[in-house]
């Protein structure tokens, strides 16, 4: 039986530069986060998960079917949705119509429903607004909804982006850096939305993350990626133990136990 | 309350002032700034509406009794305004900076062209043509899906271009279509080259109408089906997938928007509208050549999206009204106004105008003042003159 989310031997070059390295990663359920110093090839994983960049070589997989080769709307539409690590939000849009295209995937009017406004196409209108409605009130967000995306505060921006996300009704959802920015009573908060959304919506979730506080707290398994290879993977404890992980942090005297100066 | 009798007054003066006055151009943009008034006042929807309706439906065609050439500027603005609307789908929601516009108005006028006049006999053989001239409404719809296919086929190769890329192919291919048009006149002669294609068709109309009353009802009624279209297009996922490829190609892509069937769908609705004009344009001209579809006239339509507001409707609107108006009008006059002062021999300043060189001939000013008008436009109100406006909408929150 496999995972939910599998990715096999995924390997990515740009030019001469190997940015992924036959990584393999698997994923069920739960909070999974992906960690490693700057430049370790985290989003350009993100990236060939949702179909942005094609791997060289490797399999991705999800519920069976694999995603290599889909557009990244056609994965959105399998129910793999992410965010975008420097917020990539609709900036003239205003909040609820970012999390409207969102939903796009799901929408199920055709060009003839759009120009007769009929019944159908009124209803299901109304009802997508409704949810937006929901959406911004899950993530904090409500009262915000007519207001223009580019005016919200940052750390407002950065949940209207999970918003947006979510409203594609992923199974398996994608953050890049999403405590980016924020203070640490702020990232505390969005963690605890994270959990509540793998409790109540069954939603898998993987996470590249700075903070480390959060990362220890959050993830059920953490995989650490260095120059573009695996280098761990585990529990948070044991992973946060594992002498290569502080080598690739901190340096190889750090790891060996010497004082560093 | 005050407003809505100033509103009233107002469209009822100065058409009553363009009765008086059926040859001043100043009296009849009176007119039309009244109606720019009645759109924007604090006054109820119903009075707004019975207001607008009323002066295109009945003061336009009996000003039109006082001074014909006032309804051909109004029917030119309709034909322009459903230019402009097709352009803002393209440009103004989805982003896409075409500059080859016309050529899809050029592909809708030698459809009905070429079928619409004997032309067809020499490229087909046999005496059949032109066709009935009933046939022209069958063409509306086939000039609108031939030039939505023109635009999918100008969308296909170009859909990973953005920005200045973009812009200069579908300059190319705005400059294909009229350079196609002027030389396919052999081996085949297809477009009769730069010679033109007459005489036209024109479609019969009802209860024995001019054909200027005909073709300004017919661009009338056009331009309401391209309103509602948009509209509706607009305010819909449609619209809104337009709007994010705009806002973040990349992102909307992630987001589920699929970037070929959303841009193919902006580039043929903005076509189609075009297309039918097109129609209508060579039956009201009776008479076309390639010198109509210049890249000039590309310039100018985008200069009136630009002008009225970026992604507006009401903007469109009002920028290609104003455009056309001022260049058919406004210019116009105003060189005319300058060449009699200078034929009078009228001297400003000391300075004889009769002596002033030909190179300063006041009709060559017209398209400096409308380039400084733009240009001061550009500086002092660059998001146009009706900018887009979020929709406000009440949502689910409990």
């Amino acid at each position: 039986m496999s995972a939910m989310f599998e990715a096999v031997d995924v390997t990515k070059t740009f030019g001469g530069l190997t940015a992924l390295q036959r990584v393999t990663f698997a994923l069920d359920g739960g909070i999974a986060s992906i960690i490693g110093p700057n430049g370790a090839g985290k989003t350009t994983l993100f990236n060939v998960f949702t179909g942005l960049y094609r791997p060289d070589t490797g399999a991705v997989t999800f519920r069976g079917r694999p995603l290599v080769g889909l557009r990244p709307d056609e994965i959105t539409a399998l129910g793999v949705c992410r965010t975008f690590q420097n917020i990539r939000l609709f900036a003239n849009m205003t909040a609820a119509e970012n999390i409207l295209v969102g939903m796009h995937s799901r929408i199920r009017l055709g060009l003839r429903d759009v120009l007769t406004r009929g019944p159908r196409f009124v209803d299901a209108e109304g009802a997508l607004w409704q949810r937006a409605g929901v959406l911004l009130e899950r993530v904090g967000l409500r009262g915000k909804g007519n207001e223009i995306a580019r005016n919200l505060a940052y750390g407002e921006q950065r949940r209207l982006e999970l918003a947006r996300a979510l409203a594609s009704e992923p199974a398996l959802l994608l953050l890049d850096e999403p405590t980016a920015g924020m203070t640490q009573a702020e990232a505390g908060t969005l963690m605890a939305l994270l959990r509540r959304l793998v409790g109540e919506l069954g939603l898998a979730i993987i996470l590249i993350e700075h903070n480390m506080r959060v990362v220890m707290e959050v993830s059920d398994r953490v995989t650490v990626l260095d120059h573009g290879e695996k280098i761990a993977e585990g529990p948070p404890r044991e992973v946060q133990a594992d002498p290569r992980v502080i080598e690739a942090y901190l340096g190889r005297r750090a790891a060996t136990g010497r004082a560093v100066p | 309350m005050i407003a809505a009798t100033a509103a009233v007054a107002f469209v009822a003066l100065s058409s009553a002032a363009v009765a008086l006055f059926p040859r001043s151009i100043l009296v009849f943009l009176l007119f039309q700034g009244s109606l720019l008034y009645a759109y924007v006042a604090r006054i109820p929807g119903w009075l707004r509406a019975t207001l607008l309706g009323a002066a295109v439906l009945v003061l336009m065609p009996v000003i039109g009794t006082y001074n014909g050439y006032y309804l051909e500027v109004a029917t030119q603005v309709g034909i322009f305004v459903a230019l402009a609307l097709g352009l803002n789908i393209v440009v103004g929601l989805a982003g896409l900076l075409d500059l080859g516009y016309v050529a899809f108005f050029a592909v809708g006028a030698y459809s009905w062209a070429i079928f619409g006049s004997p032309h067809a006999n020499v490229l087909f053989g046999g005496t059949g043509f032109p066709l009935p001239s009933w046939w022209f409404y069958p063409f509306l719809l086939i000039g609108l899906t031939v030039a939505a296919g023109t635009g999918v086929v100008l969308g296909l190769p170009v859909l990973r271009l953005r920005g200045d890329y973009l812009a200069i192919v579908t300059l190319g291919f705005g400059e294909v279509i009229r350079v196609l048009a002027n030389n396919l006149d052999k081996p085949i002669n297809v477009t009769n080259g730069p010679r033109g294609i007459t005489p036209i068709s024109r479609p019969p109309l009802p209860l024995e109408v001019s054909y200027a009353v005909g073709f300004y009802f017919l661009a009338l009624l056009i331009v309401v089906v391209v309103i509602l279209v948009n509209r509706r297009l607009e305010d819909s996922h449609i619209g809104r997938a337009w709007e994010a490829i705009r806002e973040d190609q990349l992102a909307a892509q992630a987001m589920g928007v699929p970037l070929v069937r959303a841009k193919l769908l902006a580039f043929a609705s903005g076509a189609s509208f075009a297309g039918v004009m097109g129609v209508v344009f060579s039956a009201k001209q009776v008479f076309i050549n390639p010198e109509s579809f210049t890249f000039l006239e590309s310039i100018g339509v985008l200069a009136m999206v630009i002008l009225g507001g970026m992604g507006s409707i009401p903007g469109a609107i009002v920028g290609a009204t104003v455009v056309t108006v001022l260049n058919l009008q406004v210019l116009k006059g105003l060189s005319l106004w300058l060449n009699e002062l200078k034929n009078a021999g009228v001297t400003i300043f000391g300075y004889n105008l009769a002596n002033l060189p030909t190179q300063l001939e006041p009709a060559k000013y017209e398209r400096m003042i409308f380039g400084l008008i733009l240009v001061l436009m550009m500086i002092f109100r660059p998001q146009g003159i009706f900018p887009a406006r979020r929709r406000q909408r009440e949502l689910g929150e409990q």
